[in-house]
């Protein structure tokens, strides 16, 4: 064996580990099976999931919104939620971000955090993003003051008293606002922007928290074309370091962004693929068609 | 993170926050030299024939009036920047006043009608000792400690049942009220140890000094006055602060708030306590001026009343409170002296009319005033 | 014939023989001799009430008229005759005929005389035919033999047992008197005679025969007596217990009764309307004002109806409070909408206005609303608990009008409106219902409830202008537990609160009960913000 050969068999092994942590359904390799520290509140993704639902049910006065619903979202992954109206994808980003209690089930961040034992505002510290279907702004605030807010920094009382903008937060918001193309608008209000340009705000917020996993409902609702393929263009470069789950109706969005769908039906797990596969699915067709 | 170039955004401007601009600095300068110099010199120094001459009961208005400014702030405050509408404000501003109270009570010595250490009504009551509550009453500093501490752990206490439950709005409000009424119920019981329904009074000296001269009454306004800019300080300053603009998100969308990551139940509920805090300090300066504190401070109209100063001056702004509590204050001093039975009458019809036509108050008037102002000189 | 009487002449002697027998017989039953009407009028005290206590335990019909008249100081003396006087005509007491008594002087009595004349007439009234009279002669009797026995009428009440008077008594009566000889009898030295007097006084559940019988126990030898006289005492507080459970039941549900009432109208209007009315309490006092002028006007003008000027109060308070509410709604409240903390405010300088004119047009003090006859007293329910008519009516009132509003809501066509605009406003609108007039019918509707409610308060407290204020903060905490949407949280919130705050009171004060309450509040609301009946839904 010469000492190439070698480097080059050593490089392989990373690079074959390296696919096997992100890939879907993979295990995580050789760092999942030993015992490693657990640190709190840190995300563990040893095990190949960033995001971990199991048999979750919400009921409302008898109304069944999620009946036993089990997903799964691997670290760096952009999964596409499908389905037709009712069929609880709000509801699911409900009970991911705290909103709603489940009735029964487990919810789990990484292999650790189980989200069900904290509130709202500790979940988004945590690191998951939500982006609301209707955007939801701060309309009295202006577009800086919007996004120093979502600002990752400390969240508490006295730390917002004393707080001052650092150098290197100027510069990341600056960045943003530059991203989501509003640099010229930073100090009107932000209840003065257009639909779109709330969107948009709403997405530089949620650039401004840096969560491991974003939620988006919907998130080119209302939007040009010319807008919704940026917003395709960002998720996709987002997809690198971040996991995202993205409910859409729009199918060309769709196919542009994400390689894993999944289409919920009152509630359940009707189908899980490519867009593709979905798509030739009888009882897919059957509940989008109706027949 | 998304690779931008960095030399798109060498020129963003953000927004320097000083605490007030110039004028406002001046101003402030120029409230503290006429309370701590202008009124003391119009009342002390000038003879009573003079024009200008302030009398002694004018002074005693006045620095009544500036505690009530207090609780207006504090009141305006809270509603303004949190949306919460108190309607029990009063309680804190009378458990303030107790606490001065009875230091003021110990203070008496053996003064009193009956001669003996123990205050008058204890006496009367055939109490042979002082009950524990009342054991850090000989003392200033603990006095003063305890004016900002009572208040602002019972608003603790409260306020977080209150948040952590999430009530809000006029379910607040309207607890509020039955808390102060049920405080004030307590206090007219001769068994709670604090001078049944009529209170403390009979007061004789603060730290050694007497209080029925002229010199302490325009100690007592200017240290009133100057509380006041403090405390205007205190509130611009908290909120120019990221508090404050939390605050108002959290006033404006609650849930979208939680859903960044702040957990709005810290915010509010300091704010409400630092505004019970004020209105305790604010009682404390209000009994050794008006020389007695009684339940009736707690009842729940009372509350009210100090509900529209804030509403009155504006409630989203600073001075506005203020303003407020110094006109409907004048107000009622010379309809309750010239036309008693018109006091209700006026007082009734400015909620109605505060309400329906100035929702942002005088302030507001003001500003829709002088933005038009400018429209058309533009 | 001659010499022998026909046997129709010996018939007509047996005849006269034995109607001159039945006439003498008579005359003994209604005689009254003078000396015993002398003693009775002047002499001795003493002597004059042994005469008193002989006479009125003899048959004679004069007599008792004597007593009578004694009692209601219609004797009088003119020589040596004695007189009774009525209205200016003169009988004499032993023959009945009429005399000229001008001139006559009238007898003394003294204190003594009269208490011993109270008892005499009980004794006598012991014998009137109607049973009602007969038992509450018999209980005179008792309460007297309780407070300070007697041994004097313990011996009349031992005579009036026995027959030939024993028969002549109730069986209601009977038992009564026993109950008295058994009070006595309690000291007595036989134990039998002891042991019997208090398995006897075990079935009367008052606190005076409980204290009597727990003096006793403390004093007796006998084991057995003391054992009857233990038991005596537990079964006597068991009673006592449940009455004062059940007296404080009632109490309670009475006072939920009218908090529901209060409450019912300012849940309908925040509920349905968002609008939370600080002038509420004025409406009741409205109502109770209103009240107050028929009542007024029926005491004036219609004096021969005045038991029913309820029924016309009744529309008219309704009407006064939804009239003022109307005005209110659609002079003020109508720009508030959507702005609920404005609303408060502005609805409570509505009141202080409402105050202040009821207070310029009436005067500040209280004015007194008469209550009709029929509501007056009570019903004895168990041994010592009487619940009052007037709150037992109106606990059926409460429950009257919640089942009106109930249907109303819920079966009408106006409701069926008011639940749409409720739900859904912009569709309301759209489906052509106009919904600026529902409101003001929905909040005059809330409004006329309170001044229905106004009726109620007024007939069991005072009416003054700042009546609204003191139901005001006790309705709001109805609606703050009850939770809005649903009419059966009212009902619960109101009677529970109503109940748990007249238990606490029994034990802590009113003070402390009312603290309790709010902090019972404030805990519970900590579970369900929304109130223990609001509607659960996705949007909470």
């Amino acid at each position: 064996m010469s000492p190439d050969l070698l480097d080059l068999g050593a490089q392989r092994m990373q690079q074959a580990q390296a696919r096997a942590l992100t890939a879907p359904g993979g295990s995580g390799g050789r760092a999942a099976g030993y015992a490693h520290p657990l640190q709190a509140g840190v995300v563990d993704v040893s095990h190949g999931r960033i995001l971990y639902l199991e048999d979750v049910t919400v009921s409302f006065d008898g109304f069944r919104a999620l009946n036993k619903l089990s997903l799964d979202i691997a670290p760096g992954e952009l999964r596409c939620i499908i389905g037709p109206n009712g069929a609880g994808k709000t509801t699911l980003m409900d009970v991911i971000t705290g909103k709603t209690r489940p009735d029964s089930g487990t919810v789990y961040f990484g292999s650790t955090i189980n989200l069900l034992r904290h509130n709202e505002p500790e979940i988004a510290a945590l690191g998951i993003g939500r982006k609301f279907q209707k955007p939801t702004v701060f309309e009295n605030l202006t577009v800086f003051e919007n996004l120093e807010l979502a600002l990752a920094c400390h969240k508490g009382v006295w730390a917002s008293m004393r707080f001052k903008l650092q150098a290197e937060q100027r510069d990341r918001l600056a960045q943003v606002l530059h991203t989501i193309e509003l640099s010229q608008q930073c100090h009107a209000l932000a209840g003065s922007l257009s639909h779109g340009q709330k969107q948009w705000l709403e997405i530089g917020m949620l650039l401004m928290q840096e969560p491991k996993l974003l939620l988006l409902d919907e998130p080119v609702a209302g939007m040009t074309d010319a807008e919704t393929e940026r917003t395709a263009e960002l998720l996709t470069q987002l997809k690198q370091h971040h996991s995202l789950i993205v409910v859409e109706h729009d199918m060309g969005f769709v196919r542009s962004i994400c390689s894993k769908v999944t289409v919920l039906c009152e509630g359940a797990l009707l189908a899980e693929g490519t867009l593709d596969e979905v798509q030739a699915d009888e009882r897919v067709i059957e509940v989008y068609l109706g027949r | 993170m998304i690779d931008m170039p960095r030399s798109d955004f060498s020129g963003l401007n953000v927004p320097s926050k000083p605490l007030f601009s110039r004028a406002g600095w001046a101003a402030l300068l120029c409230a503290a030299l006429l309370v701590c110099v202008v009124v003391p010199v119009l009342n002390l120094w000038l003879p009573p024939d003079h024009a200008l001459h302030l009398s002694d009961f004018m002074v005693g208005l006045l620095g009544k009036i500036l505690t009530y400014a207090i609780c207006a702030l504090a009141i305006g405050m809270i509603w303004g920047q949190a949306g919460i509408l108190s309607l029990g404000h009063g309680l804190f501003f009378a458990l303030g006043g107790y606490v001065m109270g009875m230091y003021l009570m110990r203070q008496i010595g053996a003064d009193g009608v009956y001669g003996s250490a123990l205050p008058d009504f204890m006496v009367f009551l055939g109490w042979t000792e002082l009950p524990w509550y009342w054991a850090l009453s000989h003392s200033f500093v603990a006095t003063l400690l305890l004016v900002v501490l009572v208040p602002g752990a019972l608003a603790f206490l409260f306020g977080y049942l209150a948040f952590r439950s999430r009530i809000t709005g006029v379910y607040f409000s309207i607890i509020t009220q039955a808390l102060t009424l049920a405080a004030m119920l307590l206090f007219f019981r001769n068994e709670t140890g604090f001078g049944g329904n009529n209170g403390f009074t009979d007061f004789r000296r603060i730290l050694g000094f007497p209080l029925a001269t002229a010199e302490m009454r325009v100690i007592l306004f200017a240290i009133s006055g100057v509380t006041l800019l403090g405390c205007v300080l205190l509130v611009r300053w908290l909120l120019k602060s990221k508090f404050g603009r939390v605050l108002h998100a959290i006033r404006d969308a609650e849930s979208r708030v939680m859903f960044c990551g702040y957990n709005p139940l810290p915010y509010k509920l300091s704010l409400w306590v630092i505004s019970a805090a004020m209105c305790g300090v604010a009682g404390a300066l209000y009994v050794p001026q008006v020389g007695i504190i009684n339940p009736s401070e707690m009842s729940p109209a009372n509350s009210i009343e100090m509900a529209i100063w804030a509403a009155v001056g504006g409630r989203a702004s600073l001075i506005g409170p203020i303003a407020g509590a110094f006109l409907v204050n004048g107000a009622k001093s010379v309809l309750t002296v010239s036309f008693p039975e018109y006091w209700l009458f006026f007082l009734g019809a400015l909620f109605i009319v505060v309400t329906l036509f100035m929702p942002n108050g005088l302030a507001g008037v003001a500003q829709q005033a002088w933005a038009k102002l400018r429209r058309v000189r533009a | 014939m001659s010499g022998t009487t026909t046997p129709f002449a010996f018939r007509k002697h047996i005849g006269c023989c034995l109607l001159l027998l039945c006439a003498l017989w008579s005359a003994a039953a209604h005689a009254l001799n003078p000396e015993d009407a002398w003693a009775l009028a002047e002499g001795e005290t003493a002597t004059r009430i042994e005469a008193l206590n002989r006479l009125a335990l003899s048959d004679s019909q004069r007599a008792h008229d004597l007593i009578r008249a004694l009692a209601r100081e219609a004797v009088q003396v003119q020589g040596q005759q004695v007189l009774i006087a009525d209205n200016g005509r003169w009988t004499d007491a032993t023959t009945g005929a009429a005399v000229d008594g001008t001139g006559a002087v009238a007898v003394m009595l003294n204190n003594r005389l009269r208490n011993a004349l109270e008892q005499s007439l009980a004794v006598l009234d012991l014998f009137d035919p109607d049973p009602v009279r007969q038992q509450a002669a018999a209980q005179r009797l008792r309460e007297s033999q309780l407070t300070s026995p007697d041994p004097v009428l313990a011996a009349q009440i031992e005579r009036a047992l026995l027959p030939p008077y024993g028969q002549r008594l109730a069986a209601e009566a009977r038992l009564t008197l026993e109950q008295a000889q058994a009070v006595v009898r309690l000291g007595s030295s036989g134990a039998p005679q002891r042991m019997a007097a208090a398995q006897v006084l075990a079935e009367l559940a008052q606190p005076l025969v409980r204290n009597r019988l727990a003096e006793q126990l403390e004093r007796e030898t006998d084991l057995a007596v003391q054992q009857a006289l233990r038991t005596a005492v537990a079964s006597i507080d068991r009673t006592l217990a449940l009455a004062e459970v059940v007296r404080q039941v009632f109490t309670g549900l009475s006072l939920g009764s009218i908090l529901l009432l209060v409450a019912l109208g300012l849940a309908i209007t925040y509920g349905l309307l968002g609008v939370i009315n600080m002038a509420h309490g004025e409406l009741i006092m409205i109502g109770a004002y209103a009240t107050f002028m028929v009542h007024t006007l029926f005491q004036q003008f219609l004096p021969g109806w005045f038991e029913w000027y309820l029924l016309a109060a009744l529309p008219t308070a309704f009407m006064a409070a939804a009239l003022v509410g109307a005005l209110m709604e659609r002079g003020v409240i109508r720009w508030l909408y959507g702005r609920p903390l404005e609303t408060l405010l502005a609805t409570w300088g509505l009141s202080l206005i409402l105050i202040q004119l009821v207070r310029s047009t009436f005067g500040a003090q209280n004015v007194a609303v008469v209550s009709p006859q029929w509501m007056s007293g009570g019903v004895e329910v168990m041994s010592g608990l009487t619940l009052p008519w007037n709150r037992i009516f109106i606990i059926a009132f409460a429950a009257a009008v919640v089942i009106g509003v109930a249907l109303f809501i819920g079966r009408t066509r106006m409701g069926l409106f008011v639940r749409g605009v409720t739900q859904n406003r912009p569709m309301a609108a759209c489906m052509g219902v106009n919904t600026a007039r529902i409101d003001t019918l929905a909040f005059a509707f809330g409004s006329g409830i309170a001044g229905l409610a106004g009726v109620a308060v007024s007939q069991i407290g005072n009416v003054a202008p700042d009546l609204g204020q003191q139901y005001i903060i006790d309705s709001f905490m109805v609606v703050v537990l009850g939770g809005v949407g649903q009419l059966a949280g009212t009902v619960y919130a109101a009677l529970g609160l109503g109940v748990v705050n007249k238990f606490i009171e029994g034990w802590a004060g009113a003070v402390l009960a009312k603290i309790a309450v709010l902090v019972l509040i404030i805990l519970i609301i900590q579970k369900r913000p929304q109130g223990l009946f609001a509607l659960k839904g996705r949007s909470a």
